[in-house]
């Protein structure tokens, strides 16, 4: 059996004397889609971000693919694909020249950069507003260049935070099939609020608050312990609470 | 290498995708241009050299460097790019450096566009194109020392204005200490201190450069200066990046 591609080891963050997330422990393998649900402050970000090497965590480590994101971060973010909360992209820049920047970034360089830069704008269907600045885009628009941002290089490991945050529902149809069909290859964590998402993309669910976790089961297990899936999520949120 | 220059080509594009370039540009031409042949007495010196455009070029960089500076991190924050930048695959010092090379290379764009001076003195008269060379590297190195100081406290706040008028106060101080006002005033009350504070000021060392003196020491100090103040600015990202 090899290596898990996201291994999450007691990681910990605490801001003064608030613990935002506290003693997480969890692996992903290869082919598994992690829902990371949970009330908002409940430190779902907070772990995201220290995964993806951003946040510094207090205690504790997360590796991908076997590489320590706070012994090695370079090497760790290189087989990450990230998209942060809220999906920030630079206003200025056209899709097309933030897409080549963050190819760039990456190390690609001439025709494969331009492939690259190329393909992820199919993936995400972006062709027709490549040349626009972002700042002029539709939030949906905005969301797939993050998107398209966080899965350029193929990673083995994607991240992202609310991936179909404030898209209407075709472009949240559009991004489910875009998941559902990376998901064989990838190991990935999505968090959502939208429970259904839950059962129509995740493998896998892990419901956190007040920074632990107090449930990680199949979408269908989960909500088999109670009425639907949204019951579940009230009883293990406030039972934390 | 690649990271630093990568984030460096993006930040210089991002100025001229903006108006920010062009304003700066043209207002630091106008300004230098206007003070040189007004207060600087350029033909009433009567002397073939650029002294007076030197000796102002401090004082504008001391208004118009915090200006760039002051987005430098603050906006990263504000729009949250912070966290994309900083979780691509380059190391945080060659996000540090790239930023700071880009406002750099914006800094030398704008003096060279100067050009018309050297011009202008070179038919005017016979100058030391030497010195005038010496001239333009220090202007260079001072704005680099403020550009330095600009991003790091930039980077320690979310809010350009408070980032602008710290960095005005802060590199103010740093042009000051020369000053024979600062140095009459401290060398009565506290000789020791006036010695500390004449080293450390930038406008005195600009001073040499413009006489045509490129001395190691000189050099040496705006590298270490802009040195310190880029470990600032990369300890200032690591501890507010996530705020």
């Amino acid at each position: 059996m090899t290596a898990a591609h996201i291994e999450i080891d007691r990681l910990t963050k605490r801001f003064g004397a608030f613990t935002a997330v506290d003693n997480i422990s969890f692996t992903v393998r290869a082919g598994e889609v992690l829902g990371f649900l949970g009330p908002n402050g409940a430190g779902k970000s907070t772990t995201m971000k220290m995964l993806a090497g951003f946040v510094t965590p207090t205690a504790g480590t997360a590796r991908i693919m076997g590489e320590d994101v706070v012994e090695r971060p370079v090497a760790a973010k290189r087989h990450l694909g990230f998209l942060p909360e809220g999906a920030p992209t630079y206003p200025e820049m056209t899709v097309q020249g933030f897409l080549a920047f963050t190819a760039r970034a990456r190390g690609y360089r001439g025709t494969e950069a331009a492939d690259r830069v190329h393909d992820a704008m199919r993936a995400t269907s972006l062709e027709e507003v490549r040349l626009q600045p972002i700042e002029t885009l539709s939030k949906g628009f905005k969301r797939r260049v993050g998107l398209a941002q966080s899965l350029l290089h193929d990673p083995p490991v994607l991240v992202l935070d609310e991936p179909t945050d404030g898209l209407d529902p075709n472009q949240k149809h559009e991004v489910r099939n875009l998941i559902a069909r990376m998901a064989p290859s990838k190991a990935m964590i999505i968090s959502t609020h939208i429970l259904e998402e839950v059962g129509a993309v995740c493998t896998r669910a892990i419901v956190i608050a007040r920074g632990r976790v107090v449930a990680d089961a199949t979408p269908a297990e989960l909500s088999s312990r109670g009425r639907d899936l949204d019951a579940v999520f009230r009883d293990l949120t406030r039972e934390a609470a | 290498m690649g990271g630093t220059l990568t984030v460096a080509r993006r930040e210089l594009a991002s100025y001229f995708a903006t108006p920010v370039a062009y304003v700066f540009i043209v207002i630091f031409l106008v300004m230098s241009g206007t003070l040189t042949f007004t207060l600087g007495g350029f033909f009433a010196r009567g002397t073939a050299d650029l002294q007076p455009f030197f000796s102002f070029v401090p004082w504008l960089f001391l208004f118009l460097v915090p200006a760039i500076t002051m987005r430098l991190w603050a906006e990263e924050r504000r729009l949250g790019t912070i966290e994309l930048l900083l979780t691509l695959p380059i190391a945080q010092w060659q996000a540090v450096l790239g930023k700071f090379l880009a406002a750099w290379a914006f800094c030398a764009i704008a003096l060279a566009l100067t050009f018309p001076l050297v011009i202008t003195v070179n038919i005017l008269g016979d100058p030391d194109n030497g010195v005038i060379a010496a001239g333009y590297l220090g202007c260079l190195m001072v704005a680099g020392a403020y550009l330095a100081v600009g991003a790091a406290i930039s980077a320690l706040t979310k809010n350009q204005v408070i980032a602008f008028v710290l960095a005005v106060a802060v590199c103010f101080l740093f042009a000051a200490t020369g000053s024979p006002v600062v140095t009459e005033f401290l060398s009565r009350n506290t000789p020791a201190l006036a010695e500390i504070a004449r080293g450390l000021s930038l406008t005195d060392r600009l001073a040499a450069f413009s006489r045509g003196v490129i001395s190691l020491r000189d050099v040496v100090f705006f590298a270490s200066f802009i040195g310190v103040w880029l470990f600032a600015n990369a300890v200032a990202v690591d501890l507010r990046k996530a705020d």
